[in-house]
């Protein structure tokens, strides 16, 4: 069985089919990329993934283990974190704590415990802090630590938000269009960092994109989808040759 | 201005960051310690009340601070933490068991409020919160095997292991220190453990705090239930302080006072709390006053202007009888409320740091420095 894989899925809000049948798989080390025209459904796939939304059929396996009825805050737990196309940080905490909650899945901590600050729970946000540190010198986020995040560029913040999903250790990480927002040069480090992500942290990542330099840059396979259905998988350079693309990219 | 250079991961983590702390702290206790040998009784009792409040203080900066879950209901917590205090009490239960007592008691209702806060949110959590502590003041009333209903409890001294505590006693002013102490340490452990940070990425957004593996639910019961705790605690301190407690003091202006507690204080740091309670506390009786000496001041300023004096003693008694008008307390809470609102919603900490920060820059601070800036728009459609 696949490192990751769905499984016919589909979602319904009322008579429009966001999702209809889709099924991929991801092999692990891979970065798997979906592409699709505006309202294609690719974040409602996301957002089937990490259980915000339950899907009208169809199951999700991660690991060979079915996790359609698992709850969403068990999600990270199992290795799988996300980013968000809109950015969704804690606004009004520190970049350091920011990444610090992306531990929250690792605390083991109890509440008595903290409520005392006993030497475990001194131990337990040191090796927190040192496991976030390295987050921060792989991303080169040194500068901002204490910074609040209202107060970060947006570029900056994009970084800020795959750095706190890293935090969590995922084997499995799902961008949401990591380059939305991102100028030629951040969009250019992104690209680089996403790569290393897989080389060097050995997570494999799924990911949302628009910007098809970067798609054919860093991507092993593609989907693409539109209207909820798959159109054509493959090598970047397929995909984009394949005449269902071009059509619901260009109009027919 | 001091440049605190980090070599180490526990300089994060440690309360007193900086020799500065120890020293400012410590002058702090001193003075703190000093205070019932300087003042006179009633500035003393002044200031319990301004421990009190300070307790629910933090108690609502957990919540409504931290975790982002408002509540218009602590009045009730109060009323619950101290009603278990008078009853056991008359059970003739020892000051030691029943402290714990109540503040369990308090936090097993307040994670039962909690449950509903799974699904509200914002002015309907108000509104839900509202409901119990009239709930509550209901039971309060018609309850009298316990409560003795409207006709009141009276509450007797302390026993402490055989030691009375007088409520106008030094014993009782430390007490309540310790007791404030306490529950500021607590909540500051929290907040540099993984369950502060949780509450702190609920409060700004629930979508990223599911998926970073945060459980909502039993955040919000966890957040809940510490702070009706906390409230309670201060409940027991509130009724021995009265020496008498009766359901008509429950009510929602006192919610409402403790909601200002955190507004005027400032709700993003513990620090908030103690500034607000003094706040709050020291306006009543400067109210007061004001009610007493500004009619006949303005009636003598008047006769003195050439007023004829049956002229100016109909302006006095119009005066007073604008001071003394119902409501008029609730009005200029209100009004207070709505100006920090607009003009400094960070409140007196708030306005502190940026003073403080003003002195440290001197030369060079700009006036923008604090100006508020449109934020990104998030996308709320997860919730």
């Amino acid at each position: 069985m696949s490192f990751f894989t769905v499984d016919g899925i589909s979602l319904q809000f009322g008579g429009l089919k966001a999702v209809d049948s889709v099924s991929f798989s991801v092999e692990k080390g891979e970065i798997f990329t979906i592409i699709g025209p505006n309202g294609a459904g690719k974040t409602s796939i996301f957002n089937l993934i990490s259980r915000l939304y339950d899907p009208t059929s169809g199951k999700l396996f991660f690991e060979g283990r079915d996790i359609t009825e698992v709850p969403s805050h068990q999600i990270a737990k199992l290795g799988i974190a996300r980013t968000f196309q809109n950015i969704e940080l804690f606004e009004n905490a520190s970049m350091l704590a920011n990444l610090l909650v992306g531990r929250h899945c690792h605390a083991t901590t109890q509440l008595w415990q903290e409520i005392l600050f006993l030497p475990s729970v001194r131990r337990a946000e040191k090796e927190h802090r040192r496991k976030v540190e390295e987050v921060i010198e792989f991303l080169d986020l040194q500068a901002y630590r204490d910074k609040l995040i209202a107060g970060l560029p947006y570029g900056v913040r994009k970084v800020v938000e795959v750095a706190r999903a890293l935090c969590s250790e995922p084997k499995l990480i799902l961008l949401d269009e990591p380059s939305s927002g991102l100028n030629v040069e951040e969009t250019d480090d992104m690209s680089f960092w996403i790569r290393d992500i897989r080389t060097d942290l050995g997570v494999t990542v799924l990911m949302v994109e628009h910007d098809m330099t970067l798609v054919n840059r860093v991507s092993d396979r593609v989907l693409a989808l539109n209207y909820g259905k798959v159109l054509a998988s493959g090598t970047p350079a397929e995909v984009q040759a394949h005449p269902d693309v071009i059509a619901a990219y260009l109009g027919a | 201005m001091r440049f605190v250079f980090k070599t180490d991961y526990d300089q994060d983590i440690r309360l007193l960051k900086h020799s500065g702390y120890w020293w400012s702290y410590g002058a702090l206790l001193a003075v703190l310690i000093a205070f019932p040998y300087l003042v006179g009784s009633y500035l003393q009792s002044q200031i319990v009340f301004v421990f009190i409040y300070a307790i629910v203080g933090v108690a609502l900066i957990i919540l409504t601070g931290f975790t982002g879950q408002a509540s218009l209901g602590h009045a009730a917590f109060l009323a619950i933490g101290a009603y278990t205090a008078g009853f056991l009490q008359s059970q003739g239960i020892s000051f030691i068991v029943y402290f714990p007592a109540a503040a369990i008691i308090t936090g097993a209702v307040g994670a039962m409020v909690g449950f509903p806060a799974l699904r509200l949110s914002g002015i309907y959590l108000v509104i839900a919160t509202i409901a119990f502590a009239f709930i509550v003041e209901e039971i309060l009333a018609r309850w009298e095997s316990v409560t003795h209903g409207n006709e009141g409890m009276r509450v007797r001294t302390i026993d402490f292991l055989g030691q009375p505590i007088p409520r106008d006693g030094d014993a009782f002013y430390f007490l309540c220190l310790l007791v404030l102490a306490g529950s500021i340490l607590l909540a500051l452990n929290l907040l540099r453990s993984p369950t502060g940070r949780a509450f702190i990425a609920i409060r700004d957004s629930e979508t990223a705090a599911k998926s970073m593996g945060i459980d909502l639910a039993g955040y919000k019961v966890k957040s809940f239930a510490i702070s009706a705790a906390l409230t309670g605690m201060a409940g027991v301190l509130f009724a021995h302080k009265m020496s008498f407690i009766s359901p008509e003091m429950f009510t929602l202006l006192l919610s409402i006072e403790f909601i200002m507690v955190i507004i005027i204080g400032g709700a993003f740091g513990v620090h908030g709390a103690v500034l607000g309670a003094i706040f709050i506390v020291m306006v009543d009786p400067f109210l007061t006053a004001l009610k007493d000496d500004v009619p006949v001041l303005g009636a003598s300023l008047a006769t003195t202007l050439g007023m004829a004096p049956d002229a100016a003693g109909k302006l006095r008694d119009t005066m007073s009888a604008i001071g003394s008008a119902a409501g008029l307390k609730g009005a200029i809470y209100g009004l207070i409320i709505m100006m920090f609102i607009l003009f400094e919603p960070y409140g007196l900490y708030g306005r502190w740091l940026k003073v403080k920060l003003f002195f440290q820059l001197f030369p060079l601070y700009k006036k923008a420095t604090f100006k508020r800036q449109k934020t990104y728009v998030k996308s709320e459609r997860n919730r």
